[in-house]
């Protein structure tokens, strides 16, 4: 049989790896909104995770010793599930209410978010759990050592010098760690842990069954002949409570404890409240429940019996359920056997590491970490690896723990006096738990004595002994008690001897605890918060179905001013006019609001800042303060959103008023563009029609007299061709001004030499110099005089003046005078004239269309096309300069322009 | 005021109690079949009866 270990621990191997990889599916599905954990029998039997390796191995070795006296540790539990729909889906209740996480904070948040109660159910709890972990350990190894005694495998490990319940140790943390810290959030569900361990559920029944069938039937011939066997062999006393070897006090206490273990032991907080994904689920699972342990235990006796019957021996009754196949050759059963009781084994320790390591990471020593200023944790973003660092570390302890108890200890006693010792423990939490819903009265100070005194009692009357049956403290102590003293006798306090140690521990501590919570309840006053959180734990059930409960306590007057706070100050109004005008009578702010007025606020609310944050605000404004900091962030989280919103939205109003005001003056302009464009045109053809008029007139007249003589033919010739030019000149102004102002003007940009320019415009405009008998003066320095221009148009602003100066000067005697000078970072021209020069009034007129200086002193008649000096004036403003008219020293007028030094433009260019 | 179903079954988990417990279990302690005590069977039998009474309850108040 030496293939047997190796198979077992083969199988065992890939029966994880199976876990693994049923969680991780669980979780995808879950991530997928399809969970497949979301019914009562996938609960029930995540529940079941009560059964451990105590219920699988431990449950027959006390039935071999006790008979019947392995049963209060279920039917306890049953018990508990007749009361589901009552007092345990209040505690779900609460705890969905209020986003509870653990034990530890559902305790907390029940004594005014208090760090103290967090951290000592915390520590209790933990320490609570190295017992029973202990207890999985000693029973996988047991499981172990039995396999590879049968299977001949000793010298394997002797090779190794192995101590098999330190390897089973560190694989199961290994398998914890890796198991429970895959996730950070501990307000979510596990989802996938709750398939793996419903699944463990179904594994180790089936193989308990297995093995309970194959005892009964394979090794008997069914019950009746085992029970005639048992007789024979003088075990009848097991089936009778005297074989119990437990009084009746021992029997109801150890059902009270079990049942309360059920609910309080940290993984069956776990699974029945914080992994509950409906409360529906406790309806079915309240007799399913039952039903699973009632199954689960009745092969327990026959096994017992039948081991016990074919030579085994009480202390060996641990192991029955693996050595019965293995004795009798069934390698196969034994190895399911053994796959059986490491299910239960991994489930509870799977499951009790990650409650125990959240509640202290969340609990115990982030609040502590957070606190400690010098850390400067509290600005981290982020403290996910610091979180699951400190939860790993604690999977460690709790199993380090359990197994330094197991060498300590464990070795010395059996699996279910270990169970025992922390189903006493966590029953500690039941006093401040089962006030703490039932009676407002109980406060922090009562919640902290209580659990203090019955956790030193626990330590006292029952882990003490413990130590002492291991051999680790002397035998006086318990059996003379310290100092002598008998009246401080651990198993026998104050002489109540007779008892069962749990029990007597139980009931000293419980007794102890109850009567502290109460009595220090109501000696001590508490916080305003603790009231506050009292009541809404005690009428839960109210304060969830209807705000009726604010009635009368919150005044007409704070729920207007939150509303103001949140909505504005004219939603707030409207909706106060609204239910004012619905009363028929206006609110006084003193009044007490009624539920239906806080209702509407907060539905209002809701929809301002979201439900959760609405809730807490109302709920502070009805009754001070219990809104918490995470809560209050998170409110101010959502405020300043909806700020950060209204505040967009108010920009983009904004935007959109500039942008309105933009079009206005853009329509503004259009218009008078099109005003201008009309009056414009209108001009045009004005001006276009005086010379067409005489054009056609002197044409008419040569037609209608053809013997006209020459001299006259030749002057009415000439008067044609000088309109058809003015004509033409005309034409190509509006069609110059058009492209200038269309911005189609295609500007030939180059450096030029002003004064070059300057002196080819006076030589284009000689002639007209000249007919006009004008004498011109010239001053243009001689250095260079660079600017950047269209040279072009720039000859033609200068030709343009100076004919218009020509056009105004007396004839004879007309002088003007050309000057080009530096003025700083521009040049400066003026053409300067003797004419009757332009009145102060007319000096920006005269840029405008069609604006004509009516008096040419010469013919009386406007000559120019009157767009002369508008294009000038475009032309010069394009190239960065200014046009203007001033008196000249000469007299009349002078019309002078200005434009940028070339090194300026490349410097301002620059 | 409690809903009626939770009643009932808090009603008969006080039953299940005093049935699990003494005095009631001196009584079947005095119950014996020739030799042999009858303490297992009348405890997995009440426990039967117990988890089919929850059973119905419970499920009986679904169909209505």
């Amino acid at each position: 049989m030496g293939w047997l270990a190796p198979t077992a621990i083969l199988v065992s191997l890939l029966y994880l790896g199976l876990l693994f990889a049923l969680a991780s599916w669980g979780d995808r599905r879950a991530e997928a909104g399809r969970s497949v954990i979301a019914n009562p029998y996938v609960y029930t039997l995540s529940l079941a995770v009560y059964c451990t390796a105590w219920t699988y191995f431990g449950s027959v070795g006390v039935a071999a010793a006790q008979g019947a006296g392995f049963l209060p540790v279920y039917l306890g539990p049953t018990l508990l599930a007749l009361l589901f729909l009552g007092f345990v889906r209040k505690i779900l209740v609460i705890a969905k209410a209020y986003g509870i996480t653990s034990i530890a904070d559902f305790a907390s948040a029940r004594y005014g978010k208090s760090g103290a109660v967090a951290g000592l159910v915390t520590i209790v709890a933990l320490v609570g759990s190295i017992p029973y972990i202990s207890l999985q350990l000693k029973a996988v190894a047991t499981g172990v050592g039995l396999l590879i005694a049968h299977g001949g495998g000793q010298d394997v490990l002797a090779g190794i010098g192995a101590d098999t319940a330190l390897i089973v140790t560190v694989l199961l943390a290994a398998f914890s760690i890796l198991f429970g810290t895959r996730h950070i959030d501990a307000t979510e569900h596990h989802q996938g842990m709750v398939l793996a361990i419903a699944f463990e559920s179904i594994v180790k029944l089936f193989c308990f069954l297995a093995v309970g069938l194959f005892v009964t039937w394979g090794l008997f011939g069914g019950p009746f002949d085992l029970l005639a066997r048992a007789g024979e062999a003088g075990l009848s006393d097991r089936l009778a409570f005297t074989g119990t070897r437990l009084g009746a006090a021992d029997w109801f206490v150890l059902t009270l404890l079990s049942g309360l273990a059920a609910l309080l032991l940290p993984r069956q907080f776990q699974v029945v409240v914080i992994e509950n994904l409906d409360i529906a689920h406790l309806k079915r699972a309240s007799w399913l429940f039952p039903l699973y342990l009632f199954v689960i235990n009745l092969f327990v006796l026959p096994i017992a019996l039948g081991g016990l019957i074919l030579g085994g021996t009480v202390g060996e009754a641990d192991s029955f359920v693996l050595a019965l196949p293995l004795v009798h050759g069934q390698s196969w059963l034994a190895i399911f056997a053994f796959l059986g009781g490491l299910s239960a084994a991994t489930a509870m320790v799977i499951v009790e590491t990650v409650a125990v390591s959240t509640m202290i990471s969340n609990d115990l020593v982030m609040p502590i970490l957070l606190r400690m200023k010098g850390l400067g944790l509290a600005r981290k973003p982020d403290l996910t690896r610091l979180i699951l660092g400190v939860r790993r570390a604690g999977i460690l302890l709790a199993l380090l723990g359990g197994y330094l108890f197991f060498q300590g200890v464990g070795e010395a006693m059996g699996l279910v006096s270990i169970g025992y010792i922390a189903f006493a423990g966590v029953a500690q939490f039941a006093p401040l738990l089962v006030l703490g819903i039932a009676w407002k009265g109980a406060n922090r100070n009562g919640a902290v004595a209580g659990l203090l005194a019955g956790f030193l009692v626990w330590l006292y009357t029952l882990v003490l002994p413990s130590f002492v049956t291991a051999g680790m403290l002397p035998q006086s102590l318990v059996a003379e008690g310290p100092f002598g003293l008998d009246l401080l006798r651990p198993t026998a306090l104050f002489g109540l001897a007779g008892l069962n140690p749990v029990a007597h521990c139980a009931i000293w501590s419980l007794s102890v605890n109850t009567g502290l919570v109460v009595l220090v309840s109501l000696l001590t006053r508490p916080s305003d918060l603790e009231r506050l959180q009292a009541i809404l734990f005690v009428d839960v059930e109210q304060s969830r179905r209807t705000p009726r409960l604010w009635r009368g306590e919150a005044k007409v007057g704070a729920l207007e001013e939150l509303l103001v706070r949140f909505l504005g100050r004219p939603a707030a109004e409207a909706i106060w006019r609204e239910e004012a005008a619905r009363r028929g009578r206006p609110l006084g702010p003193e009044e007490p609001a009624d539920a239906r007025l806080v209702e509407r606020a907060e539905r209002q609310l809701a929809r301002a800042i979201g439900a959760a944050s609405a809730r807490a605000v109302v709920a502070s404004a009805v009754r001070g303060e219990t809104v918490g900091p995470d809560t209050l962030m998170e409110i101010l989280d959502e405020t300043q959103k909806v700020l950060e919103y209204s505040r967009r939205l108010e920009q983009k109003s904004h935007e959109l008023e500039a942008a309105t005001a933009e079009l206005r003056r853009a329509n503004e302009r259009l218009r008078e563009l099109d005003r201008l464009k009309d009056d414009f045109l209108a001009t045009v053809s004005h001006e276009l029609r005086t010379p067409l008029t005489s054009i056609r007139s002197f044409s008419e007249i040569l037609l209608d007299n053809p013997d006209l003589d020459a001299e006259e033919r030749a002057h009415f010739l000439r008067i044609i061709t000088s309109e058809s030019e003015r004509l033409t000149r005309l034409i190509n102004d509006v069609l110059d001004l058009s492209k200038i102002e269309s911005g189609r003007m295609d500007w030939q940009v180059a450096p030029a030499d002003l004064g070059e320019l300057v002196r080819a415009a006076i030589r284009a405009g000689q002639g007209i110099l000249t007919e006009r008998g004008v004498a011109l003066e010239v001053a243009i320095p001689a250095e260079p005089t660079p600017v950047v221009c269209d040279r072009d148009r720039i000859v033609q602003v200068v030709l343009n003046l100076l004919s218009n100066a020509c056009k105004f000067v007396p004839r004879p005697g007309g002088r003007v005078r050309v000057e080009l000078r530096r003025r700083g970072a521009v040049f400066e021209v003026r053409v300067e004239d003797n004419g009757p020069g332009v009145p102060p009034s007319q000096r920006e007129a005269v840029f405008e269309k069609f604006h004509q200086l009516t008096g040419d002193l010469n013919t009386q008649k406007p000559t120019g096309t009157g767009l002369g000096l508008t294009i000038s004036r475009q032309i010069v403003e394009r190239f960065g300069g200014r046009i203007w008219v001033e008196d000249s020293t000469l007299g009349g007028a002078a019309l002078c322009f200005t434009l940028p030094v070339a090194e300026e433009v490349a410097a301002l260019a620059a | 005021m409690l809903d009626r179903p939770v009643a009932r079954l808090a009603a008969l988990a006080l039953v299940a109690l005093v049935l699990f417990n003494f005095p009631t279990l001196a009584v079947v302690e005095r119950i014996v079949a020739g030799d042999v005590p009858l303490l297992p069977f009348y405890l997995f039998g009440v426990w039967a009866v117990v988890i089919g009474a929850a059973a119905w309850l419970i499920e009986r108040q679904g169909e209505e």
